[in-house]
Order: C-alpha cells, then structure tokens, then sequence
C-alpha cells in the first residue's frame, strides 16, 4: 500500500507544472494558481448578489424608505446571511488555503482533481440554496431554527456546500504533508501557514457539527424524522455557526500577518507568542456556541459561564495578543524602516494610499474596537439579557465579519491580483478609496445597530412602526433616527463593495498582463527598503514600541469602561432570578 | 517574514518581546476578571436569568395558562383578556404565532413566577422599554421570578424570527403601584 502511494506521489510531483513568480522568486504550481483564481472569483459574485441583498434588507429597515415588503425582506435577508456570511466568506477562504499552503510553501497542490470536485461541490450547493431561497418557502432566516421548516432542498444545498468545503480543507491538509515530504520549506512552515493550518483545524469542527444537526434536519424536512429538539438543533448548529466565524477569525489574522510581511515586510515579534495565540484559537474557540444559548431555557449557569467565556477567556487573551502583534510588529518594521521619529511618525508614514495596508489596518483597528468589545459584553452571561436577538447582535457581527474579515479580505485581493492572477490594478486611485469608503461604511452601520439595538429594536424584523401589530408600542425616536442613518452608512459600503468589485472584475479582464518577460513593478510597491530590514532583526526586545503601547492603552481603556457601562445598565433593570 | 519559515528552526527557545509580555499578562488577568465576575454577579447582582425549566406539552402548557387566565381576568383589551394575579403568585404568558397571550397586569415592587413557553415554534420574548430578552422555546417551560421595579405601560415583542406576521407578534405588561 505505501509503496503504491510513494509511486504514485512522485508522479504527480513530476507532472505538476510551476511557474517562477516575478517579485519573490517562488514557484507557482499552476494548479494551485487556478484553483485560487475560481475560489476568489467565486467568492466576488457571490459578495455581490449578498451584497446588494444586504443593501435591501438596510433600505427596508430605513423607516422612510421601507423598500421591500414583509414576505420579500425575510426571503432577502435569509438570502443575504447564506450568500455573505457562508458563501462569499467560504470561497474566499478556500483560495486563502491554497495560498497559504501551495504557494507559500513553494510546493504542488495535493490532488488538484479532489480541489476541483469540492469547488464544484460548493457552487452546486451555493446556487441551489440560492433558488431554494428565492422560491420563497424557505424563507427561514441563516439559521433556520427548528421547528420552524424549509423547504429539504435548503438543507441538502448547505450539505452539498459543506462537503465541498470540507473537500477542500482535505487537500490543504495533504499540500502540508506533500510540502514536508518533498522538503519544499526549511523548518517550520510560516505563520501565516500556520494560521491556515488554525482556520483549518476549526473548519472540520465546523463541518462535522454542521453535518450532525442538517443531515438529520434534511430527513426532518423529508418526513422522514418525526421530531428535531429545537434546543439540541441550537447547541449543535451553533458549533457550525460560531465556529465557522472562528475561522474567519484565524484567517483575517493570518492575513494581517501576511500583508505586513508583503507590504512593509513586517515580521513576528516572536513566533512563539502569535502562534501560541492561534493554538488558544484551536483549543477554546469552539466553545462559542453558549454564546446564543446564554438567555435560553434550560441550560445551567456553569455550563453557560466556562462556555461563553471560551474557558475563561483565552480564546480573546488570543485575539488580543493579535491585536498587539499585528501593529506590533508593523512599528517594528517601520522603525527598521527609518521612521522613527516620536511615538506616531510609523503610523503616519504608514503606506495609507496603498489599499492592501490600509484596508488591513482599518479591519484591525474596527475588528478590535467594534466586533471584539461588542461580542465579549454580548457574551457575558447575564449581559446578553440586555441584548439578546436585538438589533445589537447584527451590530456585532457586522463588526466582526464586514468590517473585520470582509475588508481583509478585500485588502489582500489587491496582492492576490498581482501576484496570482498577475494583472496590474486598473483605476489605482479608485481603488485607494476602496477600502476608506467601505471601511467606514461597515463600522456605521456596526455602530448604529448596536445603539439601536440597545433602544431595543428587536433583529430580524420588518416593521419599526409595529403598524399592524395588536398592542401597540413605540420605539424611542432615536431609535428611528439611527435606522436611518444606518441606511446612509449602508450605502456607502455598498459604495464601497461596488467599487472593489468592479476594480477586481475589471483587472481581471482588463489589467495590464505581469505575466511577459519585462515584469513591471506592482501597481503598489511593497514598501521602501523594507524587505531589508526583514532580514535584520531578531525578535528580541531591542526596539521599543512606544506607538504599540499607546494604542493597547487606548483599546484597554475602551475595553474596560464599556465592559462596565453595560453591568450598570443590567443593575438598572427589573430584578429576575 | 511571516509569509516565511521562521529564521531560526527551534523557534519555541526565542525570547518574548517585554511588550508582548506585558500586554499578555493584563490580558490573562483581565480575562480571569471577567470570569469571576460573572460568577461573583451570581451572589452579588440581582438580574441572573433563572435556569428553571420543565419539559412539558405545548397543549399542556395551553391548558394551564388558559385556566390562569380565567381564574384572573380582569377585563379585555383588543380581544385579549387582561389578568391581574395576586403577588407572588404562578403567573403564566404564552407565545403563539402570532402574538403574546394574555396581557398580565402586576404590581411594582411584588415577585411573580413567570412561566414562558411557545406553543408552536420559537420566539423571543423581548420586554421593552426596559430591555430583558428571553428566549421562548415550544416544549420547555422556563419559570422566571421577577420583580417590576418601576411602574408603567411595557411593550413585550417577539424578537426571534417566527415566519411571515412575526412583526405582528406584540404582547402586553402593565405595572401599577
């Protein structure tokens, strides 16, 4: 049997085909080159039909605008959370792994042909939830809570997806063991590899979870299975629906890792401190999914408190440490740098117009401020009374996942286009804006939904005016107010998802090829000097941070008022035991 | 680089930079904080959502709470009866697609045991504008005790997602003094 696949491996080692890449000098498997391409194509298509379905959803609950009516804004957003939160995210985190494990790995793709089915796996699931949806008897909300039924056709898409998904991990998994076995690397792999590797890990926990609640689900659907607990179908499918977020989170991360090595060529403080972060990711991660069970019936304080907390928090001592790491060690290649000057001079002659950084720098900043503060209140046991299922959730995780994983995403497109589908960007100043009008947007319309939501505007729900409703009650008039506003942020993110994919779209088909032998240097220059200084430093304390200092201080600061602005407001409330 | 096998193969024996030490430390300690607190709000705070909860049948529950309301009622408003227990007392509200029944009417400052429970599919019980959000299941019977401390007309609306007339489902709470 080993010898069969010995043979067999170094078959495919010959027949795979490589290109050298221009700027850093690593091998290219073309497999894996095309493979990354369809993801991240995949990936923008389904950001746009999610997008503009989220851009309605917005209008709806804009009070003076209140576009759709009721039946098509639960269709539009139960579309809206699959093709966003499952389909743009999952696409584009299949080409992240394949980026992270063949190319920068210098290695061969293990079985491309295994790549191939789950893609197409994933398409066949993502379009025939799409129609499932559409055709309106699944209008069932992203989560899809039981008893509450679908059509079978929307569980069997999201199967469909999930194998795909789960194909696709597989073949990441085999690339690392390919990579070892042919000595394509010197020691261990990358951080950002390494990273991968995290979102990996929790990925098949996520996939198993999911295929444990929606396989029996679909025969529920069928009539084949009389009866699914509705608090059972909750624990599990939030194994698949928080954790799948947690590897968002492993990913964005390793992304910020990866643009300020390619940008500014920044490097690791210590690789045992960040990559220690990601094994409290891998450890504590899944434990998420107390976070919405914490004002449900039946499950016991203890269990919700170690739960929620992630066993005592060291699943976010793991972001925080990222969240100082990452500018970290961007101050420590700045300094190298030369910028050196007073507390800020790094992050002022940070490359700001360079949409890769910036966009990473902005998803930091917000992803920290916004979705990490928010979620660690929202998942504090007794808090979560204040908001549970009201607009604040959305609020949340539109933090968390637009501003957060989404506008990384984006940021690091602006690299994968030069370097993988090896095309110059079209419109550069266009696309410096990109980030900043999308960025801001994202965290308005974070912002705004939480403050309505701590007026207590209930989620996932149609009418502000509660019109038609039989007792009548009025939300605050600043609640009104903030739901406007929420639709003005809202079309400025729109603005800004247009705007990045019509300048993807357009590279694609229209950018100057970097592909011919007189290789033009990228559109956005990695910065000045600083691979350099990458080669220089050790990781010892010899450069002070003072910049980093200020803005952990500030982040903490922030952290700890609003931690406690919240126990006030919970000790105003009516007493409940 | 971090897009590069680190510089020194044993990589675990490289020393931490003081910042990052620093900073984990404060993170360590204040995530120990905030799990204690919770623990601690436990004996020191007043609003901990209760964990008491019976399984029961959704025509079960139906029963009892239209025998509550019966023995109770008070008056009607807009086809709902409107029930006035005595303090301390069971008192019982069912969620249905798609409203809230019935309307309770309780005195401030007086506990009460609150049953909730659905008798279809999910949905949240959402009392505003004071700002407690409970979880209602179909099959689970969650007893609360709670204690109004201020007086006034109180919105109850269903913030789960529970079909098409979800945004149809408003319930009613009134405390007097």
């Amino acid at each position: 049997m080993t010898v069969i696949d010995v043979e067999s491996a170094s078959i495919a080692a010959k027949t795979a085909e490589f290109r050298t890449c221009g700027y850093t000098g690593l091998k290219v498997d073309l497999a894996a080159q095309r493979l990354i391409k369809v993801n991240a194509v995949a990936a923008v298509i389904f950001l746009l039909l999610g997008g503009l379905m989220g851009l309605l959803v917005a209008l709806t609950r804009w009070p003076a605008v209140h576009l759709l009516p009721a039946d098509w804004f639960y269709l539009i957003l139960t579309g809206h959370g699959a093709n966003v939160l499952l389909f743009w995210i999952i696409f584009f985190e299949m080409a992240v792994l394949y980026f992270a494990s063949a190319i920068l790995l210098n290695c061969r793709l293990a079985t491309p042909k295994l790549a191939w089915l789950g893609f197409i796996l994933m398409v066949v699931g993502a379009v025939l939830a799409n129609i499932a949806v559409l055709q309106g008897d699944s209008s069932v909300m992203f989560t899809s809570y039981v008893p509450m039924k679908a059509a079978p056709h929307f569980y069997l898409a999201l199967i469909l997806f999930a194998v795909g998904a789960l194909l696709a991990v597989g073949v990441f998994f085999g690339t690392l063991v390919v990579a070892r076995a042919e000595r394509t690397y010197e020691g261990s792999i990358p951080l950002v590899t390494f990273g991968a590797l995290t979102a990996a890990i929790i990925a098949v926990f996520t996939i198993a979870s999911g295929a444990i609640i929606l396989i029996p689900t679909f025969f529920w659907s069928l009539g084949l299975i009389s009866d699914i607990d509705p608090l059972m179908y909750k624990v599990v499918w939030w194994g698949m629906g928080h954790s799948s977020q947690q590897i968002n989170v492993s990913a964005h991360v390793a992304i910020w890792y990866a643009i300020g090595a390619l940008v500014l060529g920044a490097k690791p403080l210590s690789e045992k401190v960040s990559r220690t972060a990601f094994l409290m990711y891998i450890l504590f991660l899944q434990l998420a999914s107390a976070h919405h069970l914490l004002a449900e019936p039946g499950m016991s304080a203890e269990w919700k408190i170690v739960n929620t907390s992630y066993m005592m928090y060291l699943a976010v001592m793991g972001s925080m440490i990222h969240g100082m790491t990452v500018p970290g060690s961007i101050e420590a290649a700045q300094r190298r740098n030369g910028f050196n000057k007073g507390f800020f001079e790094w992050l002022r002659k940070a490359p700001w117009s360079n949409p890769a950084f910036s966009g990473m720098f902005l998803s930091l900043v917000m992803f920290g401020f916004i979705g990490g503060i928010s979620g660690v209140v929202l998942g504090t046991e007794q808090l979560n009374v204040l908001m549970h299922n009201t607009l604040y959730v959305p609020g949340h995780f539109h933090g968390t996942v637009v501003a957060g994983t989404t506008l990384a995403f984006m940021a690091i497109t602006y690299l994968v286009l030069p370097l993988i589908f090896q095309r110059e960007i079209v419109w550069p100043k266009l696309a410096q804006w990109q980030p900043y009008l999308f960025g801001i947007g994202a965290s308005g319309i974070s912002l705004l939904m939480m403050g309505a939501g701590t007026l207590g505007v209930a989620r996932r729900h149609w009418d502000l005016t509660l019109t038609d409703a039989a007792h009548a009650f009025e939300y605050p008039p600043a609640a009104f107010l903030m739901m406007g506003l929420n639709g003005l942020f809202a079309l400025l993110a729109s603005a800004g998802g247009i705007i990045y994919i019509l300048v993807v779209v357009a590279t694609i088909f229209k950018g100057k090829r970097l592909d011919t032998a007189d290789v033009q240097p990228l559109t956005f220059p990695l910065h000045q000097g600083g691979a350099k200084a990458v080669s220089e430093y050790g990781s010892e304390g010899t450069i002070k941070l003072p910049g980093t200092i200020v803005l952990v201080g500030i982040f903490f600061t922030a952290f700890v008022l609003y931690y406690f602005i919240n126990w006030k407001y919970l000790s105003d409330l009516w007493l409940f035991r | 680089m971090s897009v590069t096998p680190p510089d020194q193969k044993i990589w675990w024996n490289e020393p931490i930079h003081r910042l990052e030490l620093g900073w984990i430390v404060i993170a360590f300690l204040w995530g120990l904080f905030m799990f204690f607190f919770m623990i601690a709000w436990h004996f020191i705070g007043e609003q901990n959502l209760s964990t008491e909860t019976y399984r029961v049948q959704p025509s079960a529950f139906e029963a009892k709470v239209e025998s509550f309301a019966e023995q109770y009622q008070v008056g009607e408003e807009s086809g709902v009866p409107v029930v006035r227990p005595p303090a301390g007392e069971d008192v019982f509200m069912l969620a249905r697609l798609w409203e809230w029944w019935p309307v309770l009417e309780l005195k401030k400052g007086q506990s009460y045991r609150i049953h909730l429970s659905s008798l279809d599919w999910q949905h949240g019980f959402s009392l505003q504008p004071t700002g407690i959000n409970i979880q209602v299941h179909p099959g689970y019977e969650h007893v609360i005790t709670l204690t109004p401390t201020e007086a006034g007309e109180f919105g109850v609306i269903c913030n789960e997602f529970c079909g098409i007339g979800h945004h149809q489902m408003t319930g009613r709470i009134r405390v007097v003094e």
